[in-house]
């Protein structure tokens, strides 16, 4: 095949390239921004997996730290913790969303080093039910763990009564509604069970529990589908998918004694009242305070401590500084409970940890 | 198959209309060592997965030995894992799927090859192949918002009428009866497989000899006798295989059931009852899993695997035989 393209057409592939060329040289209209004062990171892409619960807050801050340094990409991949922290460990991602923390055993795995945890937000889990006439249904730990235990199995059993002296509860069954799939919200779930039911509890606590009986629904929302549309349930939902499911959620008896109704006040109270650790862990499930919502559910970022790229590096540290500062403030816009003063500190604290090449 | 040993080197290509080797030679050597690699490629894959999942299994399967298979005791929070209840819904499912899809099937096929008039069959092909394109998730969708709560009514209309009875009234029941149970991932795995096994038997039909159809007519016999005469005996085998296929097909679908059929493990044989699958069971935990129970789930994996492998073979091994009495039979 020895014909050439006619001139007219050979002009064609170097034009192409040099409009190419130009349009990637040329200023795009974001980088003209209103604020001075945050410098203009190089460009990077941040990558990231990891729990679910916490996803919608992330995508937020992802969305509003965008529009402060464009140059900047960052992907969360979702999937559940267990697989944020196993793509962490092999270092498929630049850093990891979990709702629990990596058990020291599973320390080595994590193949770059050292790894520090930034706690972000948290939520209430709530307990939705679906009984008509009874619109504030009052539950403390024990009632709990025996209906989900499948010991206590009708609405009006006197163990509900006598926290519900004003309902008037009907002789229905009750159906618990738990998940059908591996989930931190169990895990939160059952492990303030355990801690605040004492040995009414007999279940343990993991992300995958061996329920007796009730119904199954995928994801947080398969379960508020459930609640929702079947009269008689109860299950855990958490709070942003309950509020979005327009769910009844009962008020808990918290270690205080007081009965209180899930919001992200009352989780923000329950972060206030937790001891932190020196590593930013901490455990708010059944904290003490007045206005605490004792199932409040933490969540954190995982990153390792020694950075592989100066690019990467800066744009994590900057999104972090982002999510501890301005995405606090966005928390509530998405039904999510923002740190206390002191945990926002000790965590900004923690960035000048971060080693960056 | 004997394979020839390596070639002779290639004489210059001779011109065309004459030589003493035939042209192309040397391209049909490279096309029989690309096949024998393509296909020994697939062989070696296999062998790859059967490996390694076994591998990542083992530390499950040699904690539990044969309890694995034996025992119902499911607890991640204990360590224990049990897998009967899985593999017991999973057979369920399929079983009350190839009931379901068998007869259907056959009447499709028979209807295509035999009743139907010549302008029909393409069409009626057509629009089966289309069932077998939806994709699974479809269906799960589709189970889970229409035909579950539409068909609650039905189960307990069913439950109500067979209460008393002593076998069926416990079989045909739930605890509670729920629209997310074994009967309704049946009733969609049947729709799932129900392309394929039309698609073999239609096959297997198409090549019954005209004489043997004709002789049964000239005998007298009306078309069903025919076909109950000429027809089946003769497919027999076929049939068998294509039913098999979609026992295999229908154990190893994942979101369809995983929607529909309520997770909640069991062994107790309730049909309107929720059950769980192997299947459905590491398509939902797998994401968030970890340690023991990881390989515990992957086990799953390789006992669904090894299950279908035996069914497949077994169905290879009849179509193998259907297809040399085919050839035996004198047209």
């Amino acid at each position: 095949m020895t014909r050439t393209l006619p001139r007219s057409r050979r002009l064609i592939l170097p034009v192409l390239v040099l409009a190419l060329v130009a349009a990637g040289c040329g200023s795009s209209g974001k980088s003209h921004s209103s604020k001075p004062s945050a410098p203009k990171l190089a460009a990077a892409t941040l990558n990231s997996s990891g729990a679910t619960f916490p996803q919608a807050f992330y995508q937020e801050a992802i969305k509003n730290f965008a529009g402060e340094q464009p140059a900047v990409t960052i992907n969360y991949g979702g999937g559940g913790s267990g697989k944020g922290q196993t793509d962490l460990q092999g270092q498929l991602v630049d850093f990891a969303g979990s709702d629990a923390l990596p058990k020291p055993e599973d320390l080595a795995k994590y193949k770059g080093g050292a790894l520090l945890y930034f706690p972000t937000v948290a939520a209430p889990i709530t307990l939705s039910y679906n009984l008509s006439g009874v619109g504030n249904l009052q539950l403390s730990a024990a009632t709990i763990a025996k209906v989900f235990a499948g010991q206590i199995t009708k609405w009006d059993d006197p163990a509900i009564k006598a926290e519900n002296s004003g309902a008037s509860l009907p002789s229905t069954a009750i159906t618990t509604v738990h998940r059908s799939d591996a989930s931190g919200t169990t895990a939160n779930f059952t492990k303030y069970l355990v801690a605040a039911a004492g040995s009414a509890w007999t279940l343990g606590s993991d992300k995958s529990v061996n329920w007796p009986g009730g119904q199954a629904g995928n994801g947080n929302g398969g379960v508020a589908q459930i609640v929702k549309s079947t009269p008689g349930t109860i299950g855990y939902v958490d709070f942003s998918d309950a509020k979005a499911a327009g769910l009844s959620f009962a008020a808990i008896k918290n270690a205080s004694g007081q009965y209180v109704e899930p919001s992200t006040e009352s989780a923000s109270q329950a972060l206030a009242g937790s001891t932190v650790n020196s590593d930013l862990s901490y455990n708010p499930l059944n904290a003490p305070g007045a206005k605490a919502y004792p199932i409040t559910a933490p969540t954190w970022i995982l990153v390792y401590k020694n950075q592989t790229g100066k690019a990467k590096g800066e744009a994590l540290k900057a999104f972090l500084e982002y999510v501890l500062a301005g995405g606090q403030t966005a928390a509530a816009s998405v039904d999510f409970a923002k740190l206390p003063d002191s945990l926002q500190q000790r965590a900004k604290a923690q960035l000048s940890q971060i080693v960056i090449p | 198959m004997a394979l020839d040993t390596a070639p002779a080197p290639v004489a210059p290509p001779p011109p065309l209309g004459g030589g003493s080797h035939p042209p192309g030679a040397r391209a049909d050597t490279v096309f029989r060592w690309l096949s024998l690699a393509g296909g020994g490629l697939v062989l070696v894959i296999l062998a790859l997965v059967v490996y390694s999942t076994t591998r990542q299994a083992w530390p499950a399967l040699r904690k539990e030995g044969l309890d694995f298979v034996l025992s119902d005791d499911w607890d991640v929070v204990k360590g224990q894992f049990g897998a009967l209840a899985f593999i017991f819904g999973t057979l369920v499912i399929s079983v009350i799927a190839l009931l379901l899809a068998l007869p259907v099937s056959i009447g499709i096929a028979l209807f295509i090859t035999e009743v139907a008039p010549r302008r029909l069959q393409r069409p009626v092909v057509y629009v089966i192949d289309l069932l077998a394109v939806i994709p699974s998730v479809v269906f799960g969708l589709w189970g889970i918002l229409v035909l579950a709560p539409a068909i609650l009514g039905f189960y307990q209309n069913v439950a109500d009428a067979v209460s008393g009875v002593p076998v069926l009234g416990n079989v045909l029941n739930g605890t509670p009866v729920v629209g997310r149970s074994f009967m309704t991932a049946g009733i969609i795995l049947a729709i799932m497989i129900t392309p394929i096994i039309t698609s073999i038997t239609r096959e297997v039909f198409a090549t019954v000899p005209r004489s043997q159809k004709e002789a049964a007519l000239a005998l007298g016999a009306t078309r069903w006798e025919m076909i109950r005469g000429a027809v089946f005996p003769h497919s027999r085998s076929g049939m068998v295989a294509g039913a098999m296929i979609g026992f295999g097909r229908a154990m190893g679908e994942t979101i369809a059931v995983a929607l529909v059929i309520g997770s909640i493990p069991t062994t107790k044989l309730q049909l309107f009852g929720s059950g769980d699958s192997m299947a459905a069971v590491i398509a939902n935990n797998f994401g968030d899993a970890s340690g023991t129970f990881r390989s515990a789930l992957i086990g799953l994996g390789v006992v669904l695997f090894g299950m279908t492998l035996v069914i497949g073979t077994v169905a290879q091994a009849l179509v193998g035989r259907a297809e040399r009495r085919l050839g035996a039979v004198a047209r």
